[in-house]
């Protein structure tokens, strides 16, 4: 094994962040990032949204600026390539090795197996849509090409997480805060089924592209592909609809079935996490703007270094602003969320 | 890897194991019967979505495994798709200790326990491209079911490749497709339990719980923590399309309608003894009021049907 050039120290929670943007990248690192994510411009990264993301000239930029103030940079190149045609993301993972970025973001194992090969320099991290919820998965893909972190999926609490690191040879990263997958990542077809369009293939889920809001008389239905994801009424405000945290009717009972619009937000637990092992905080976003990056950094960056120096998590009401829906929780971390 | 060299052999029909938390007995029975009426060659066998559930089937498998067997059908055990502690990972652990049983590893932790030894790569575990398949078959996977998303396109694109042409690529023709696995029990949810006092209500429905949107349109369906589509995948009209794509093998989820009559279904259009229109009509009768769908082969929606002939 190579040596690193970025290990970190069980339970240092490095601070993760989201850079859909060279704006929002700049906030990230100012606002106190250790390190910020991004992809490329093109079907080879999960959030493939127009308006985001990275050229090579970009990136080149954006790893100046971010180097310079002691920040890395790591390259999410996380769907999975279409038969007869892994080029786009071989020459993304050569771009990325030639460029300098400190680590790239996998999930697919024949890139992996590309990287491992041709760069093998190249610090790997496996995505959390590679799906890597127990310990003989990850030490595949520990011993089979080299990786160094794995990302971990929302399904674990944090006990099944402690349990984990006490066996893996790779450091843990966890997600923080933002979006809340209630199903397994990387094996959710759910987006593809409605709109045709998928986080594996295309880098997307529920796109836009085919979301509408339709009123009707003191309703306004949001609606993805041809179905009704939620209904509300006139005074409220309507929330995206991703397709997992609607409102759906199973034996004559509505409800939030899968998930409600919440935001995951473990700032209550993070004690909890640094006890557990856990090497890297992850905080999801990158589809959103500089100024939701530059308030959420900077309120983890407090709390981080609070609790590094095992003082109480400082209050944070303004990130109760930016949640989705304006409601947080825990998510599989604890229990009683199953 | 030989060098891009065909191993293709006839079509297989293959039955995918019960997604469902059948009672045990009707289990039992089920796969009685398809030992000694179905024309179907490889059975997949076992729980794949909920550990708690394993405990029920675990005292018949041998009886069915060997009933299957003697019958002459392949028989894969399946594994569980997602693992999450440490009881689960030992009990797949022990259960392929026996290195003379053939399994399907439903998560890359079992492909590596399995590495060495002949497997098969079921649909739970993300294979996509040649890249992938060409590193699972170097460790023993000979044969490698396809993520249900795949376009006829894709899976030809796949099919001319080396990796693809090394290894048996299986796609799955009938039945409600999985499309997402969770830690959370959905079925628990909606009755308001809790997914550790879940009371087993996955049980009333043998086929899934059909789910609506709140202006009462069919939109999916759950069972246990799997998410399934409310539609039925039905690839009957494509089936000479997939053989020529390089697809050998055709899987068939279980469902409560006669599935010995499905397969019979399948097996008249694969080996050209039954017209496609013919076939369409009986399984129409076997499986009653259900929506079908193809979107996901035609590159559209998964949930849409396309006309098979009108798309080509």
């Amino acid at each position: 094994m190579a040596q690193g050039n970025a290990n970190t120290t069980p339970g240092d929670l490095e601070l993760i962040c989201p850079a859909g943007t060279p704006a929002a990248l700049r906030a990230a690192v100012d606002a106190g990032a250790e390190a910020v994510y991004l992809g490329f411009r093109d079907e080879t990264n999960a959030r493939n949204f127009p308006g985001l993301n990275f050229s090579p000239e970009e990136l080149e930029v954006g790893l100046t600026y971010a180097h310079a103030r002691d920040c890395k940079v790591f390259v999410a190149i996380n769907t999975f390539p279409r038969a007869g045609a892994p080029e786009a993301w071989h020459r993304a993972i050569d771009r990325a090795a030639d460029l300098g970025v400190d680590a790239v973001i996998l999930a697919d194992i024949g890139i992996l197996d590309y990287a491992s090969k041709q760069h093998p320099g190249l610090r790997l991290h496996l995505s959390v849509q590679a799906s890597a919820s127990n310990a003989e998965a990850i030490r595949f893909y520990h011993e089979a090409f080299g990786v160094r972190r794995v990302v971990l999926p929302r399904v674990l609490t944090v006990e099944d997480i402690a349990d984990l690191n006490s066996r893996i040879p790779v450091e843990t990263e966890v997600f923080a805060f933002g979006g809340m997958c209630p199903m397994a990542e990387g094996r959710c077809l759910l987006s593809s089924y409605v709109t045709g369009k998928s986080p594996n293939i295309t880098g997307v889920c529920s796109p836009a592209s085919h979301v509408r809001y339709l009123e009707r008389g003191s309703e306004m239905v949001s609606r993805l592909g041809d179905f009704t994801i939620n209904v509300f009424q006139q005074n409220d405000a309507a929330g995206y609809p991703t397709l997992c945290k609607g409102r759906f009717v199973a034996d004559d009972r509505a409800s939030y079935l899968f998930e409600a619009p919440t935001s995951l937000n473990v700032l209550p637990i993070l004690p909890d996490l640094m006890a557990a092992g856990v090497s890297a905080l992850k905080i999801e976003g990158r589809q959103r703007g500089r100024a939701y990056t530059a308030q959420v950094v900077a309120a983890f960056r407090a709390a981080v270094d609070a609790c590094r120096r095992g003082e109480p998590i400082p209050e944070m009401p303004q990130l109760g602003e930016v949640t989705e829906g304006q409601r947080e929780t825990s998510g599989a971390y604890q229990r009683a969320w199953r | 890897m030989k060098g891009g060299k065909s191993t293709k052999t006839n079509p297989k029909l293959a039955l995918g194991p019960v997604l469902f938390h059948w009672d045990a007995e009707r289990w039992r029975d089920f796969y009685f019967r398809i030992a000694d009426e179905a024309d179907i060659d490889t059975v997949y066998l076992g729980e794949v979505v909920c550990a708690k559930r394993r405990p029920f089937i675990l005292p018949h498998l041998p009886a069915v495994h060997e009933r299957l067997t003697a019958a002459g059908k392949e028989v894969a055990l399946s594994t569980l798709a997602l693992i999450m502690t440490g009881e689960e990972m030992e009990e797949i652990r022990q259960s392929i200790a026996d290195p003379d049983l053939l399994f399907e590893a439903n998560d890359i932790s079992t492909a590596s326990l399995l590495a060495g030894r002949r497997h098969v790569i079921g649909p739970f575990v993300n294979a996509y491209n040649e890249g992938t398949i060409a590193y699972l078959a170097q460790r023993g996977a000979f044969r490698v079911s396809l993520p249900a998303e795949l376009s006829l396109s894709a899976l030809q694109d796949l099919g001319q490749t080396d990796a693809g042409r090394s290894v048996s690529l299986e796609v799955q023709v009938f039945g409600r497709l999985p499309l997402a696995i969770s830690a959370r029990c959905y079925h628990a949810r909606a009755h308001d339990l809790h997914k550790d006092g879940c009371q087993f209500v996955c049980a009333n429905d043998p086929d899934g719980l059909t789910i609506e949107t709140l202006d009462e349109e069919p939109f999916l369906a759950i069972n246990g923590t799997q998410t399934l589509s409310d539609t039925y995948c039905s690839l009957l009209a494509e089936l000479p399309l997939l053989q020529a794509a390089g697809i050998d093998c055709f899987r068939l989820w279980p469902h409560s309608c006669d599935m010995v009559q499905v397969a019979a279904v399948f097996r008249g259009v694969l080996d050209e003894s039954m017209a496609v229109e013919e076939a369409q009509a009986r399984l129409d009768e076997l499986i009653g009021d259900v929506p079908l769908a193809n979107g996901y082969l035609h590159g559209r929606e998964g949930r849409l049907w396309v006309d098979g002939a009108a798309a080509e």
